[in-house]
Formats: C-alpha cells, sequence, structure tokens
C-alpha cells in the first residue's frame, strides 16, 4: 500500500468526523442563534420570518428598551449573579475541604461518609422540595436569596465532593509529605499546595455548580418569588402571559441573560478543558 | 547535628510485622547507610525516623530525647525523596525558602540561607525556573537544597539517586559525599544499591526481612561479614559460593573437601560438633586468580565472557554444575569454551555454617582484613 492510499483514507475519515461534528454543533447552536437574532426585530418581523436575519425593515430594539427601561432588570441579574457566586464560592470551598478530609486522613467512617455524601448525587433535590419549603418557612427565611443560596449549596456539593476527591487522589503522596518534613501546617498544605493543583477540577466544578443554578427555575419560583428577590428566570416568566406572550421583551431578556454566564463560562472554561481531559496533576 | 538512638523498634502494619525490633546507634556527623534487597523494611525505618510513620514498638531518640510522638517539623530532620516532591507550582526559590517562611524567619535572612544553598549547589542560574523546567538532576539538587536550607539536626535520604541515569548518579554521588564533608552533619541514607553503601558511607546497615543483619564500615562488611546474606550482598560481581562438607577439624584449622573433588584446609575455629556437616564455602571473583598457585582450586568451562576494559569476568561452570565468577585481568584473551582453572590463597575464603552464620577466620592475612 502506498503513502498517498493510506493518507486519502485517513483525509476522508476526518471529513466525515468533522462533518458530523459540524452538524452536532450547528444543532445546538441554532436555537441560541435564533432567540438572539429575533431579540432584535420587531414583533411582526419576528412572525413573518422567524429564520430570517433582521433587515433595515425589521430591526428594532424595542425588546430591550421594554426589557431594560420598562422592568426591573438590573435587579434580577444581581439577584441571579449574587445567588450564583456566593454559592460557587461556598460550594468549592466545603467541597475542597471535604475531599482533602476523605482522600488524606484515615479515620473512622471515612468510607462511610464518602458513600453519605456521594449518595446526594443520585437523589434529585427537587423530590424534597415540599419539606424544603417548610423549613425555609419554619427558618423565616421565605422570599431571601440566602434561601436559594443554602438549597443550592445542598444540591451542589456531593458532585463537588465527588469530583475534587478523586482529583485530590492524584496528587503525589511524596508532595505532602515532602510539606509536612518542611513543617507545613495542615491548613496551609491545603490552601498552598493543594488547592493550587487542583485548579482544573476546581474550574470544572465551578461550570458544572454554576450553569444549573442560573438556569433554575424551580426553587426561585417556589421560595423566592417575591418583588425584589426575583432572579432572571422569574424575570424572563413574568413577560409570558396567559393570553398574550411579549414575544421582543421575552426574546431581549433571555439574549442578556446569556451574556453573563458565558463571560463565566469563557473564565473557568481554558482550565475546564485541562480538567476533563488530563486528569493528570502534575 | 545530633546523635540518634533506634532501641528495638517494631513496626506492624496490623498483623504484619515489617521491622522486628531494631537496635541502632548514630553517632552526630556520621553518614549511616541502610542497605539491603526491596521489602527489607529500610525505607520504612526511614520514615518512622522521620515522623511520616507511627512506632509500633521501642524508642526513638534524637539528641537524647524521645521524640516517638513528635511530628516531622519537631524532629528537626529534612527529608529528600526519590521523587524530589519538588512544589510543581512554585519557582526554586519559593521551594527552598516555604519551609523556612513558616518559621517566620525575617525576609532577609531566608534570602541569605536560600542563596547560601544554591550556591553551595551551583543552582544559582536556576533560582527563578519551576521544577518543569529542570533535568532530574538539577531536581535532585533543588530537593537537597531544600533540605540544607531547614539546617536540620539529621538529613534523610530516601534512595535520592534511583530516578537518575547512571552518569549522573555517578556525579550526584560525588557531590553528595562532598557536601557530608562541608557541612559534617549526620546523615542517614537509603538505598538498595551496594556500590552508593560503600562509597558514602561512614557506617552501613544490612537489612533484610525486617532484621538488621550486621552493622559496620564498610571495609568490615567486605572483608568479614558475619552472616552468608551480607557476603553475597556487599560486592559485585558477587561472592561465590559453594556447598563443602567438614571432614576434620584441627587446632585453628577445618579440613573440608567439595563433593567429589578436592579436600583443603582452611584457618577457621570450627566446632568438633560440625563434623560431617554440610557448609557453604565463600570466594570473592576478585581473589580468585587465573593459575593452580593457591590453595583452593576450580577448574571449569567458560560459559559468558564480560570485558569492561580494567578487567574481564569470566562466568565458570565447573563439573558438578556449580557456576563460579573469576576476575581476570582486562587484557586476558580467554574465549568462551575454554577450560580454566582458577585459584585463591586460603586467607581469601569465607566458611558459613549451617545457619548462615559464619565462621571465626584465624590469622586473616592483612590484603583480607578491614584493619588499618
Amino acid at each position: 500500500m502506498s503513502f498517498a492510499n493510506i493518507r486519502r483514507e485517513d483525509a476522508s475519515r476526518a471529513v466525515i468526523v468533522h462533518a458530523i461534528l459540524l452538524t452536532y454543533t450547528l444543532v445546538a447552536l441554532y436555537p441560541i442563534f435564533l432567540v438572539v437574532i429575533n431579540a432584535f426585530k420587531t414583533r411582526k418581523g419576528i412572525f413573518r420570518d422567524p429564520m430570517g436575519l433582521p433587515n433595515a425593515e425589521t430591526f428594532s430594539l424595542e425588546g430591550f428598551t421594554k426589557v431594560l427601561a420598562k422592568s426591573n432588570f438590573e435587579l434580577f441579574f444581581y439577584n441571579s449573579f449574587t445567588v450564583t457566586i456566593v454559592t460557587i464560592v461556598i460550594v468549592l470551598l466545603l467541597a475542597a475541604m471535604a475531599a482533602w478530609a476523605l482522600s488524606e486522613y484515615k479515620f473512622p467512617g471515612n468510607t462511610a461518609l464518602a458513600l453519605y455524601l456521594a449518595i446526594g448525587i443520585m437523589v434529585p433535590i427537587r423530590l424534597g422540595s415540599v419539606s424544603i419549603l417548610n423549613l425555609i418557612v419554619d427558618m423565616g427565611l421565605v422570599n431571601t436569596l440566602t434561601a436559594l443560596v443554602l438549597v443550592y449549596v445542598a444540591q451542589g456539593l456531593p458532585l463537588a465532593i465527588f469530583i475534587l476527591t478523586e482529583f485530590m487522589h492524584q496528587i503525589p503522596k511524596d508532595l505532602k509529605e515532602a510539606a509536612r518534613c518542611d513543617g507545613v501546617g495542615e491548613f496551609k498544605i491545603f490552601f498552598a499546595i493543594i488547592l493550587p493543583l487542583i485548579r482544573p477540577a476546581v474550574a470544572t466544578v465551578a461550570v458544572f455548580t454554576m450553569i444549573p443554578i442560573w438556569n433554575d427555575l424551580w426553587f426561585p419560583l417556589i421560595l423566592a418569588p417575591g418583588d425584589g428577590k426575583q432572579t432572571i428566570t422569574l424575570g424572563v416568566q413574568q413577560f409570558i402571559g396567559q393570553y398574550v406572550t411579549d414575544w421582543n421583551a421575552v426574546l431581549a431578556s433571555l439574549s442578556l441573560a446569556i451574556i453573563p454566564i458565558l463571560i463565566l463560562y469563557l473564565i473557568f472554561s481554558r482550565q475546564l478543558i485541562r480538567g476533563l481531559t488530563s486528569g493528570a496533576v502534575k | 547535628m545530633a546523635d540518634l538512638k533506634l532501641d528495638q523498634i517494631r513496626k506492624s502494619y496490623g498483623a504484619v510485622d515489617v521491622l522486628h525490633g531494631i537496635d541502632l546507634d548514630v553517632k552526630d556527623g556520621e553518614f549511616v547507610v541502610f542497605v539491603g534487597p526491596s521489602g527489607c523494611g529500610k525505607s520504612t525505618l526511614l520514615r518512622i525516623i522521620a515522623g511520616l510513620e507511627d512506632i509500633t514498638g521501642g524508642d526513638l531518640m534524637i539528641d537524647g530525647e524521645v521524640v516517638n510522638t513528635k511530628s516531622p517539623r519537631d524532629r528537626g530532620i529534612a527529608m529528600v525523596f526519590q521523587s524530589y516532591a519538588l512544589y510543581p507550582h512554585m519557582t526554586v526559590y519559593k521551594n527552598m525558602a516555604f519551609g523556612l517562611k513558616l518559621d517566620k524567619q525575617d525576609k532577609a535572612a531566608i534570602d541569605a540561607r536560600v542563596r547560601e544553598a544554591a550556591r553551595i549547589l551551583q543552582l544559582d542560574q536556576l533560582l527563578d525556573r519551576r521544577p518543569s523546567e529542570l533535568s532530574g538532576g538539577q531536581r535532585q539538587r533543588v530537593a537537597i537544597g531544600r533540605a540544607i536550607v531547614r539546617q536540620p539536626k539529621v538529613f534523610l535520604f530516601d534512595e535520592p539517586l534511583s530516578n537518575l541515569d547512571a552518569a549522573l548518579r555517578v556525579q550526584t554521588r560525588i557531590e553528595i559525599a562532598k557536601l557530608h564533608q562541608d557541612l559534617k552533619s549526620t546523615i542517614i541514607y537509603v538505598t538498595h544499591d551496594q556500590v552508593e553503601a560503600m562509597t558514602l558511607a561512614d557506617k552501613i546497615v544490612v537489612m533484610n526481612g525486617g532484621n538488621v543483619e550486621q552493622v559496620g564500615s564498610p571495609m568490615q562488611l567486605y572483608h568479614h561479614p558475619e552472616t552468608r546474606f551480607v557476603a553475597g550482598f556487599i560486592g559485585s560481581p558477587a561472592m561465590n559460593f559453594t556447598k563443602v562438607t567438614i571432614d576434620a577439624v584441627g587446632q585453628g584449622q577445618a579440613t573440608v573437601s567439595v563433593p567429589g573433588g578436592m579436600k583443603s584446609v582452611l584457618p577457621f575455629n570450627v566446632d568438633q560438633a560440625d563434623i560431617g556437616k554440610q557448609v557453604e564455602l565463600g570466594i570473592r571473583p576478585e581473589h580468585l586468580g587465573l593459575g593452580d598457585e593457591g590453595a583452593l582450586t576450580v577448574s571449569g568451562v567458560v560459559d559468558v565472557v564480560e570485558k569492561l576494559g580494567d578487567s574481564t569476568y569470566l562466568y565458570l561452570k565447573l563439573a558438578n554444575g556449580d557456576r563460579v565468577t573469576v576476575r581476570a585481568p582486562g587484557h586476558s584473551r580467554v574465549k568462551i569454551g575454554e577450560t580454566v582453572t582458577a585459584s585463591a590463597p586460603a586467607g581469601a575464603a569465607h566458611l558459613f555454617n549451617d545457619k548462615g552464620k559464619a565462621y571465626q577466620k584465624v590469622d586473616c592475612p592483612a590484603e583480607f582484613s578491614a584493619e588499618e
């Protein structure tokens, strides 16, 4: 077999693979593309030509003006942002410390504790919505962002601990022993040596935690639907009426809602890819 | 710098006993090497001294103080690991300074110490690099530097040269020897390579299966091995062994015979009760010379010839099936398949009883003795 033949086979296989991947990409991106282009159209433009780009006739910023000027959109943004960021910080800190303790220290009940925390991944938290609501009411935390943060932390911890424990196991034992011989205290080992080494895992966990929180409608609707505490998802809902839906406003608010999460994702994504593919810490 | 005393140190992992009561005295400034085959417990013993493993029984004393329960940082030790264990996300400078910063030393003092260690180990140009940008030998030097800056009472080395290539190993070995001369520190060094042990140590501790086989200077272990194990472990190529029977015992001498072969009279103190027993005779390859002038002669067919330039190793197969290694001069022209006769003087022989313990040699000639 000559070299030319082999290369041709590889080339045609590469073309097919790329074609499939491109198709999937288009399928995934197309709905978002539709949302964004239609946010810049007039109402008539949306219904007459939903698939087309906005042209001189149909281009309009009325959706955005309605959302930004007429509704309390900055507040919704702020609430979503606050809940997401605070939750990520708490989850990362607690999960990292728990993962460190579980992977590093031998103590009775280590395995049982790890199992108990992992079960949280298997049980959907929404099954307990009624009990959670009762709990929040009893604590007097209804219509507060605190309630949302608490619930999301509980939701995010099991998976975070699971992922981080696996990464902790990969840190060479010698490093920790060298630090101990160097006279470094346990907390300092954790913050100055371990955390920097599992940065890809931390980024991965951050992304997996923040996306469900940002997109969540369920818990904001149940726990914090009151004025001033609404998140973006609730904010978008108010434009969807029983009889008439203000599509410009809905699409405009959705387009705006994509931006913060996109920025956060871009920040974490470089670390994320490294975390997913390599796994190796050194 | 400090004394070290191990008193009946025992270590078990659950039901498995790994160390069976180790006694050892290390004087201030001594370079002690723990050597032995894989699994003998030398690394475990080192880790116990470091404080990375708990002691199941016995006492460990540093400078007269019992330190069994003290954490590594409080024992005044510094350890150099086989895998270097450098912090990958820190520069060389930070790697060396990391431990010091925690002692709340002032910045100028830390800087001075780090730069001095860097100078000793020729790391001055590399202080701003990360470990990933260094070669293996450089990384090992950084690991040593990290230990030096702590100015510990005892340096602990855990097979530090195992991950280096052969040439670098020799070079770094010499640097470690020079370091010991300069710093005059107490060093405990673990290796499975008996060449490192022989060249670096003031005192060698040969371990086997969780026990100490023998403790002594390199020359003592070479010339006067107390057990069959030590005799076979020290020296490369290894000592030749053959089973012989004790025929007769006299004053300061014993007559032994090789099965189906000759008799020899050897200068050992042997008990009358051992007459008729099968014991083991050992001769080092370098003590066997071509020819038949010596008291102990062997004759065999050459199987393998290894030419090293300065010497030639001949692997003989004897008539009774035994294999014997002979060290011939580098210019030797012996070929495979030739029959060769080699012999050694009686004073070069070693005799071990059926339990592996060495019989005492009588009137040992100077060239086979460790006496200065």
